[in-house]
């Protein structure tokens, strides 16, 4: 169990250099290096299929944002009320952490979880779906109203960002209505 | 053929991407379809193989992957990725209510049992996969007519 | 009690992150670290002292199982959030192309 808090304090201290950091490059490897980390924590904490989707997203959203930082000079402001927003931020960053605090010893303890749903899943899971994997079975078979959700929604962002993307819509603002004359 | 080796990175990189593309698509595809039997499934699978594509795009340039998998196959892989998960869970009404396990289960620990769910696995896959890697190639086009204006 | 202290701080500082700077950039940086917390959380309350991977084996019968639900959501939610940071960071090209800046301060002209 010390590894978990090692690498959640390593985890830590990298989104610390990704946030402060002023160079945008570095800024971004620091966050991968921050999903790296939570790739092997998912493998110590018993969820391996987890483990591997979030490795490869990972790796692709690296290639995502290094794209988009690639060759630009980015100049690093801090201009404004300086003193007031940092304020302001850290009060009501105090206020969320008091009642986090009192809502987490509400929680059950870390290592003992309720369990009252997955108790069906487990007992009776291979027999119902025939799946030896079970985290498949839950996605596929027993919660699949779900990953039809996300499959809508996965389409809907693909549209969106072919969208925003294209450019062929523009150049005909000031080309003559044709249809306007029947 | 010199004309090819202009584009994209060095030699060193194609040589390597020659070597390893074709055993990256095999993984993914191992593990869509032993995904209920073994950790993985269509969700991680799906981006491996996007993976695999991209990887000849960076290394080759954007034609030769296109050619591989032009922009029509892509969108005929999203569509029928999406139209292949409703029909499985259409068919679920000939026993009764929607995405019931119709198939037969078979025999647990075997590539072939658990009904639906490998079909299920295939199609998300199939979504997964022709989605995000329409994405990479929207934003890299993009990237492109940028640096052209500049 | 701990252990859930660390990802809350990991969060926190993902909204810091969001709230405080001026860098489209890290606007994306900081919501991308608020997910990561998030599912985190997930998969910290799912795990039980001496558990086993959801997975049966053919020899062996397997008798403490980590739950396998809070997985089943974090899968899906995984997936959603790459599709979401592709469209914040197409959103944010789009934005440089126009201004030819990544600072929010000075994107005023908002009618375009």
């Amino acid at each position: 169990m010390m590894g978990l808090y090692i690498l959640l304090i390593f985890m830590i201290v990298g989104a610390i250099i990704a946030i402060e950091v002023k160079d945008m490059l570095s800024s971004v490897i620091a966050v991968g290096a921050v999903g790296l980390g939570l790739s092997i924590v998912f493998l110590i904490l018993k969820a391996p299929d987890v483990a591997i989707t979030q490795l490869v997203v990972e790796i692709l959203c690296l290639i995502i944002l290094i794209r988009a930082t690639l060759r630009k000079d980015l100049p690093f402001s801090t201009t404004g009320r300086w003193v007031f927003n940092t304020f302001i931020t850290s009060v009501f960053m105090i206020v969320f952490f008091l009642v986090a605090v009192k809502c987490f010893k509400d929680l059950p303890e870390f290592g003992f979880p309720l369990m009252r749903v997955a108790r069906t899943y487990i007992e009776h899971g291979k027999a119902l779906t025939g799946s030896t994997n079970l985290v498949t079975s839950v996605i596929l078979d027993f919660r699949a109203y779900d990953t039809l959700g996300e499959a809508t929604i996965l389409f809907t962002a693909v549209i969106a960002v072919l969208t925003i993307v294209r450019k062929i819509g523009r150049k005909k603002v000031d080309m003559p209505d044709e249809e306007s004359d029947e | 053929m010199s004309k090819e080796h202009d584009k994209g990175m060095s030699l060193i990189v194609k040589t390597i991407t020659r070597l390893t593309v074709g055993l990256i698509l095999l993984y993914g595809i191992y593990i869509v379809l032993h995904g209920h039997v073994s950790p993985g499934g269509g969700f991680a699978g799906g981006v491996i193989i996007t993976l695999s594509f991209i990887h000849l795009m960076l290394a080759f340039g954007k034609g030769v992957a296109f050619k591989r998998m032009s922009k029509n196959m892509m969108s005929l892989f999203e569509s029928f990725g999406a139209l292949f998960f409703l029909g499985i869970a259409v068919l679920g009404f000939s026993g009764g209510y929607f995405f019931l396990n119709v198939i037969s289960k078979g025999e647990p620990f075997r590539l072939f049992s658990a009904g639906i769910i490998p079909l299920c696995n295939i199609a998300i896959c199939m979504k997964v996969g022709a989605g995000i890697f329409a994405i990479f190639v929207a934003l890299v086009l993009l990237d492109l007519d940028t640096d052209k204006k500049e | 009690m701990i252990i859930y202290l660390l990802s809350f701080i990991l969060f926190c500082l993902g909204i810091y992150c969001i709230l405080r700077k001026r860098n489209i950039i890290k606007i994306i940086v900081g919501i991308i670290i608020t997910e990561y917390a998030v599912n985190l959380f997930f998969i910290l309350s799912a795990y039980r002292i001496e558990g086993r991977a959801p997975i049966y084996s053919a020899e062996a019968e397997i008798l403490n199982m980590v739950d396998p639900l809070p997985h089943a959501l974090v899968l899906t939610s995984i997936v959603i959030g790459l599709a979401t940071t592709a469209l914040l960071v197409a959103i944010a090209m789009r934005i440089y192309e126009k201004y030819g800046t990544f600072d929010i301060t000075q994107i005023r002209e908002l009618k375009g």
